[in-house]
């Protein structure tokens, strides 16, 4: 891996019978890069967030993440990124320690290793004396948080982050952010979707979907500039705005895979 | 779970036929039919229930279902064995379970011969005992006879229960129950609501496995086939409230399909008399296998469609169920909730 | 007249009854208001909107909608209300239309009779109706959904989360919609975790672990953040807050969009402020007096 990009994406594209969900999208990002992956509902973006991670193959077009092909390597590209969502997190019925040997232990790692790792996580987050107590006991914010750390646990170049922050109160969101800030110093490549529009201002670049394609891709302050908006928010009306999408018609291929 | 499981199945649940009651009638009284009729008893396969009279009184034994076997010694016995060298006896199954009719034939055989052995031992022209059989309610020992009544108890259970309490738990999850009950429409209405074509499908299917049954499989209805409908949807309307009654206590599909495998179809298939012989299990199975409302079905269905008997012959069988009925029920309504906690 | 009347809720789960949901919840919603209850997840939203629906029971305190107890005249109550729940509680093998017309007989109406209430959001998924609820995207089923809360013109609407997980393009059509349901007469009731939501409601409740941080109009929440607010940037974000974070005349600094805000703790400050920029010149750093918005308050009630 000689190029300074984590992630590569040429004419991505994913076609579910006529209906073509990921239309020819082609980015970069840098290591060590906040990006955030924008989009209204039905835009493409989980899709597109699935190829990336290795989970479902391209129509055509090409991708490399963390220097790995995404058709033929996508084990390797596995052992290479995290991924948190929204929806799992962590185990409930485990505490908050077993849950972090849990996600050492999923990506091999030495006992060594985890007890160290899993020492300074809890020293980093003050979750000392929780460190037995079960995760379903824990305010939602603490384990949003707790689950960034689990999915930056094993140190993968890059992070996806579907969502971390839906739901959580302004503070714990402001916190939250500053654990990506940390990690991005770490050099560990961000990849962030989230409907909270001032935080599209605090990713370095953003790149808005819309109807499939990748309608806008800069860094907040020129996205600004280009389209005449005050704010991040307006950028993304005057875009999403633009969609024609035939009622935005979505989720039949995502409850496909859901099964 | 596996240990109850091995237990179960290892010690409780066995094919093998133990302490059958059977009826004796001995019209000879002599001195060979008395040491015949001691070995039977001796048995630890045979309990001799009854000494019968009269021929009469052995189609009754059966159709009161009390006995498994009848045992028939013409008269002058002894004297045929003694100045013939030759005896009959008949040998009388109720055939409609088809396998313990066979093992019990084959054990009392066993002990005729055996008998035969002994009293040739000290003579020099052999003793010959023959024994003439006859398979009550199903002469060709057809399995159908057992399985069918089986799998329509089976099939009500699985469609009315499992069907029904999943349906119904799917609306808790999908949360429409929720928006249901903020309506002025009453509860109870959308639960009935949910019932009513599983009631329908399970009479169709009824319908259905009877006409196989008598048309491919030639299976005689020898009872009456309005008083066999009627009983089905007497035992459907049970399963319907069983699942209605788990629907109401469960939250999740996951858990309402647990429920009714592990604590309605298990017990079913193993206690209903339809797989293992009631009578030969522990008497704590035995007492368990009273609250199973497939085990009274089961014998219903056995004794209207195979025996042909009518309503005066199982209305205990039928109260039970109208009992359970009305129990199940009572608490489904009970347990039902005008909110969601 | 009120609405909405909510006396002293208090709502625990778990067997020992230490899950504090509601922590004695006072208030009142008059008619014909749009009334907000923002909050994150875990504020408790959903459990007063259940207790205020007669879908939980309280531990004790007392409430009414239209004047009906939420307790013995739950059966009134169900007769007036329309809810709509976070989740999607449409049946998704039913299609749209069957879906409304589902809806409208378990509330004994018709789509024709209250066809005029639900016209202007249900035009906007009419083409589609034929299609199955399943397969619509997050904004039409959200339509759908309000219209089936809608159809049986209730005198009271329920909104719990509708915008949650949505796109900002739906937000904002959604909100739309709500303006013009007021103007029907409808008391609106809806509960969410977005911050800028609130300020296009008439009155909202800040809410967090089962308390009420503060009670009234946007407007009056932001005239009550007294103390001075700046917007501060430059090209050296994260040492920005940092070095900010450490000066005397600063109460609160977090980042904010493109700018950290920095709450004061007086007037004095803000010269304090402005001596701090000259001396980091090289930062290009720029500020900004600014008006706080309804999440800036959120911020400060949270810390206190």
């Amino acid at each position: 891996m000689n190029n300074n990009y984590a992630i590569t994406a040429n004419n991505l594209t994913k076609r579910f019978g006529d209906f073509v969900a990921v239309d020819n999208i082609s980015f970069e990002v840098s290591k060590g890069e906040i990006f955030g992956f924008l989009g209204a509902n039905g835009a493409g973006k989980t899709t597109a967030m699935r190829m990336l991670c290795g989970l479902s193959l391209p129509s055509s077009g090409t991708a490399t993440v963390a220097g790995f092909d995404v058709y033929k390597q996508n084990e390797k590209i596995k052992r290479s990124i995290g991924y948190m969502s929204q929806k799992f997190s962590l185990y409930d019925d485990l505490t908050v320690k077993e849950n972090m040997q849990f996600y050492g232990g999923i990506y091999g790692k030495s006992d060594a290793f985890i007890i160290k790792k899993t020492a300074f996580i809890l020293n980093h987050l003050h979750l000392e004396k929780e460190a037995n107590v079960l995760v379903k006991a824990l305010p939602l914010g603490w384990k949003q948080k707790l689950a960034f750390s689990g999915a930056i646990f094993h140190e993968p170049e890059i992070v996806f982050l579907d969502e971390p922050t839906g739901g959580v109160d302004p503070v714990t969101r402001r916190e939250f952010w500053n654990m990506i800030y940390q990690a991005s110093d770490l050099g560990i490549t961000i990849f962030v979707t989230t409907h909270y529009m001032d935080e599209a201002e605090y990713c370095n670049r953003v790149s808005i979907m819309v109807d499939g394609r990748i309608e806008a891709l800069d860094t907040p302050s020129k996205l600004k500039s280009t389209y005449n908006a005050a704010s991040m928010d307006d950028v993304f009306l005057k875009l999403a705005r633009k969609a024609v999408r035939a009622c935005r018609l979505n989720n039949w291929h995502e409850t496909i895979f859901s099964f | 779970m596996p240990v109850v499981q091995i237990v179960i199945f290892g010690f409780a649940l066995t094919n093998e036929v133990k302490n059958a009651k059977i009826a004796v009638l001995d019209n000879s009284k002599d001195e060979a039919t008395t040491s015949l009729i001691a070995e039977f008893s001796n048995s630890r396969y045979f309990d001799v229930e009854k000494n019968l009279v009269s021929y009469n009184q052995v189609q009754q034994e059966f159709k009161k279902g009390k006995i498994k076997l009848a045992v028939i010694f013409p008269q002058n016995f002894s004297r045929d064995l003694q100045h013939l060298n030759k005896a009959q006896v008949q040998l009388i199954a109720d055939a409609s379970d088809p396998n313990v009719a066979n093992t019990l034939t084959a054990y009392a055989n066993a002990i005729i011969a055996d008998y035969q052995n002994s009293i040739t031992n000290n003579r020099k022209l052999p003793y010959t005992i023959n024994t003439e059989m006859r398979m009550l309610y199903n002469p060709q020992l057809k399995g159908a006879y057992n399985f069918v009544p089986g799998v329509m108890a089976m099939v009500l259970l699985l469609v009315c229960t499992m069907m029904t309490a999943i349906t119904i738990v799917k609306e808790k999850e999908m949360g429409t129950m929720e928006i249901m009950l903020v309506s002025p429409m009453r509860p109870q209405i959308v639960v009935i609501a949910k019932a009513v074509p599983y009631l329908l499908l399970s009479i169709v299917n009824i319908i259905t496995i009877l006409l196989l049954s008598v048309f491919v499989l030639e299976l005689p209805i020898n009872g009456s086939i309005t008083l066999l409908m009627l009983e089905s949807i007497l035992f459907t309307l049970v399963s319907l409230s069983l699942g209605l009654l788990i629907s109401a206590a469960v939250a999740s599909q996951q858990t309402a399909m647990f429920i009714s495998l592990v604590a309605l179809f298990l017990p079913t298939v193993m206690l209903s008399g339809f797989m293992f012989p009631i009578e030969n299990m522990p008497l704590p199975l035995r007492t368990v296998s009273n609250i199973v409302p497939a085990k009274w079905y089961y014998i219903i269905v056995k004794s209207v469609m195979i025996k042909g008997l009518g309503i005066k012959d199982i209305w205990k069988e039928t109260l039970v169920l109208t009992g359970m009925l009305i129990f199940f029920l009572t608490m489904a309504i009970k347990k039902f909730k005008i909110r969601l906690a | 007249m009120q609405a909405i009347i909510i006396e002293n809720i208090i709502k625990t789960y778990g067997k020992s009854k230490d899950v504090m949901a509601l922590n004695n919840i006072s208030f009142n919603v008059q008619k014909g208001e749009l009334f907000g209850i923002i909050g994150p997840d875990g504020a408790g939203k959903t459990s007063l909107f259940r207790i205020l629906t007669t879908l939980l029971l309280a531990d004790s305190g007392k409430a009414t909608v239209d004047g009906f107890d939420v307790v013995k005249a739950y059966k009134q109550i169900r007769k007036i209300v329309g809810y709509m729940s976070g989740r999607f509680s449409l049946y998704p093998d039913l299609s749209v239309e069957e879906n409304l017309n589902f809806f409208a007989t378990i509330f004994n109406t018709s789509i024709k009779e209250n066809y005029d209430l639900i016209k202007d959001i249900y035009v906007q998924i009419e083409p589609f109706k034929n299609r199955k609820a399943g397969q619509l995207s997050g904004g039409m089923k959200q339509k759908l959904a309000l219209s089936c809360a809608l159809i049986h013109r209730p005198s009271v609407l329920f909104l719990d989360e509708p915008t949650t997980g949505v796109d900002a393009v739906s937000r904002k059509e959604f909100w739309e919609m709500l303006k013009g349901l007021k103007q029907q007469g409808i008391t609106i009731l809806v509960s969410t975790p977005y911050m800028d939501e609130a300020d296009l409601c008439d009155k909202v409740a800040l809410m967090q672990n089962g308390k009420i941080l503060s009670i009234d109009t946007p407007g009056g929440i932001i005239n009550n953040f007294s103390n001075p607010l700046w917007a501060v940037k430059s090209s050296q974000m994260f040492h920005l807050l940092n070095d900010i974070t450490k000066q005397d005349f600063v109460k609160d600094v977090y980042p904010f969009g493109e700018f950290h805000h920095v709450v004061m703790k007086d007037k004095s400050g803000e010269t304090l402020l402005k001596n701090f920029v000259q001396m980091h010149q090289e930062d290009k750093m720029q500020i900004k007096e600014l008006k706080p918005n309804i999440e800036d308050c959120f911020i400060a009630l949270m810390k206190n």
